[in-house]
């Protein structure tokens, strides 16, 4: 007979163990899919890992593809802290890439020797557009407590047909319309150079967006478990009624890590428009569903900022590869269930962190009882 | 023009084309979440219910009838399949309901396995075969605005009144209702009854995940009878169904209105633009998301007031013995 006993204390060896566990274990679920529908699992995953890793420049692009995961991730991680469900990341990334472009079209053709301005404009206008976009569910679930998930995750739709708006369907402030072309085939303006941003290192390319995720990273950590603000949260998070016999200002906490959650997922819209795609590209950013990878890279990296550095580094080679890959060799959708593996077999190793699985003969458990009880008669 | 092509009669019988989706997934849903089980999964499991319907009819020759109704079963069982997982994660691993809903629809979803399974199958490629065409009731379909509403529907739409009103009376008139209701609410007193509280939730759970694949097969086979890949067949329809069931105060005969409430407002862009309404037409498809998040505050703030809510153990896992 099985049986599940909650461990008192959670050894720190498990919160690694089980996590890698539960990567080995979605790795052999998805050999079996594979298998099953006729793809090789050895030949698929050797290429992922060449195209996603070990690859003349893949470690780069994968890089580059874990930048806007690492921002959706910590935004992610940021709010489920404080058992706040902000799925809204998506939309909140688009809202950040609407204001970086923005002001950075404002900005104009600076000299090169400005991209620092750029940069800092870029993050401070996208951190606000996406804690803007933020605190609409954040403002809905502190004061008229309606359901943060839902409301979140509808705003993401109505994000995503503003940016198709914006390009597409009028002739906005963001849309090229300065040649025949580009009026008959809808695209954004080009970004100024000084709004390119840097990269660091030639054999392997670190793009500026990666180092400000890290800082952004570090940051959170501090301010969770290092001041009295992230205390409350966690007392928050853990026991909402302990907290307000407390005194703890429940309301402003949740606006407050609202707007941190999508100012962080913001700054990955502006990470977007600098690093990589130097315009406003409402196709790309709706097909690659950075906000709901976040919500994977969170859950996996259990919402420690750390771990979501590594996991975002992880699922980005993931999707670096899927992206390569592309082709009747490498069917699509596969990205996505393997996500949702790791993710649910993430989920099923939590229970061994939490509990205690011991496995004991019924006859044996039942005697235990038996005399368990004798005493007390 | 005759009555039956004026908007208001147009929007009102699409309403009711758009709703019916709605209506399965919400009706699915909400037996999960009477058992005490939240699945956000919805979305996920009515895109795989939509990509399996539709390759049963690609893949059975035969008549319409026989061939839907295999789609439909199959529909049905693909999304209790979709919904065993979260079942076994919740209930059995006593996992995080949220997260493991959110990785069900990303699991199953538009850039999951629909999108895999479709690819795999290449179904976008092939033509529509069998689809559910719309039944003239009674002779009634050429009535006044009643009949493109209500007499000229498809055999989904009388079928999913029927299901409401079985749900209806399921919950509220039997036994089993009862203790659906006792182990949403108070697994522990419901345990102590002799119910078994983790039986009731899993059925609940498979039965809401085959509403959720029949709604999903409503987009493929009658409403856009086909199959692309990604999100857009389904586009939200799953998520909306969960504000549904919160609109609905978690009762089957409400979310029947709410359902044709937001069917409407998923067909109103198309209807509009028909008319020559020259809106810029992202605002217009905004219309049922922003809608929905109006209606949850609405909604939310009464129930706060009037003290109606959802079941007590929603979302909470039961173990017996840390009660």
């Amino acid at each position: 007979m099985i049986r599940l006993e909650r461990r008192l204390d959670q050894p720190k060896w498990l919160s690694v163990a089980v996590p890698v566990g539960s990567l080995i274990a979605a790795f052999a679920i998805m050999a079996v899919i594979l298998a099953v529908t006729g793809h090789a699992p050895g030949h698929t995953y050797r290429q992922m890992l060449e195209a996603g890793f070990t690859g003349n420049g893949a470690f780069s692009a994968t890089l580059l593809s874990a930048t806007p995961i690492l921002f959706t991730g910590l935004a992610a991680a940021a709010a489920f802290r404080m058992q706040l469900f902000n799925i809204g990341a998506e939309g909140q990334l688009y809202l950040g890439a609407v204001g970086a472009s923005w002001i950075a079209l404002k900005l104009g053709d600076g000299d090169a020797g400005s991209t620092p301005l750029y940069v800092l404009a870029m993050c401070v206008a996208a951190g606000v557009m996406g804690a803007l976009w933020a605190l609409i569910p954040g403002v809905l679930r502190a004061f008229a407590n309606t359901n943060e998930i839902i409301t979140s995750l509808m705003l993401n739709y109505v994000a995503g047909f503003l940016i198709t708006y914006l390009i597409f369907d009028s002739s906005s402030y963001w849309r090229d319309v300065s040649t025949l072309q580009a009026q008959s085939f809808p695209q954004g303006k080009p970004m100024p150079a000084g709004a390119e941003w840097p990269t660091f290192g030639s054999s392997v390319v670190v793009p500026l967006g990666f180092l400000i995720g890290l800082g952004v990273a570090a940051s959170l950590w501090m301010l969770y478990s290092r001041t009295r603000f992230g205390f409350e949260v966690s007392v928050i998070a853990d026991s909402p009624r302990a907290a307000r016999y407390a005194g703890m200002r429940t309301r402003r906490k949740i606006l407050a890590v609202m707007a941190i959650s999508g100012g962080i997922a913001g700054i990955g819209g502006a990470s977007q428009i600098g690093d990589f795609t130097h315009t406003l590209d409402p196709t790309g950013l709706q097909g690659a569903a950075f906000g709901y990878t976040g919500i994977v890279v969170a859950a996996l990296a259990r919402y420690n900022p750390f771990a979501v550095c590594l996991v975002a580094v992880l699922l980005g080679g993931l999707q670096n590869a899927g992206f390569t890959l592309q082709g009747p060799d490498f069917p699509s959708g596969l990205v996505g269930v393997m996500q949702g593996i790791i993710l649910f077999c993430a989920l099923g190793g939590e229970l061994l962190i939490r509990y205690r699985v011991t496995i004991s003969r019924r006859a044996r458990a039942r005697a235990d009882t038996g005399s368990a009880a004798e005493p007390a008669r | 023009m005759s009555v039956n092509d004026s908007l208001v009669v147009v929007v009102l019988a699409q309403a009711v084309l758009y709703g019916t989706p709605l209506l399965y997934a919400a009706l699915g849903e909400l037996l999960a979440e009477r058992s005490g089980v939240l699945n956000l999964g919805v979305e996920g499991m009515m895109l795989f219910g939509a990509a399996v319907g539709y390759w049963v009819t690609q893949s059975v020759h035969g008549a319409d009838a026989p061939v839907l109704v295999l789609a439909l079963v199959g529909a049905a069982l693909s999304g209790a399949a979709m919904a065993a997982i979260h079942a076994f994660l919740t209930i059995t691993l006593r996992a995080s309901q949220i997260v493991s809903g959110l990785a069900l629809t990303i699991f199953a979803g538009g850039l999951g396995l629909s999108a895999y399974f479709g690819a795999e199958l290449d179904l976008a490629s092939l033509p529509v075969t069998h689809q559910f065409a719309s039944l003239d009731v009674l002779g009634l379909a050429d009535l006044p605005v009643l009949g493109p509403i209500l007499f000229d529907q498809s055999a989904l739409v009388y079928a999913s009144w029927v299901l409401t009103l079985l749900v209806a009376v399921y919950l509220g008139r039997t036994r089993w209702g009862l203790n659906v209701r006792a182990v949403g609410e108070a697994p522990a007193s419901a345990d102590a009854m002799g119910i078994n509280v983790t039986r009731y939730r899993y059925i609940h759970v498979l039965v809401g995940g085959a509403l959720a694949g029949i709604g999903g097969a409503c987009f493929s086979l009658s409403i856009i009878p086909n199959w692309f890949a990604g999100d857009s067949l389904v586009n939200g329809a799953g998520w909306i169904a969960i504000a549904l069931v919160i609109f609905a105060f978690w009762r089957p005969g409400i979310c029947l209105v709410g359902a044709y409430l937001f069917g409407g407002l998923s067909a109103l862009p198309s209807a509009l633009q028909a008319h020559g309404v020259t809106i810029p037409p992202e605002f217009l498809y905004s219309l049922p998301y922003v809608m929905t998040i109006v209606v949850l505050v609405v909604v939310s703030t009464s129930l706060a007031k009037r003290r109606l809510g959802a079941p007590a153990a929603l979302g909470i896992p039961y173990v017996r013995e840390e009660r």
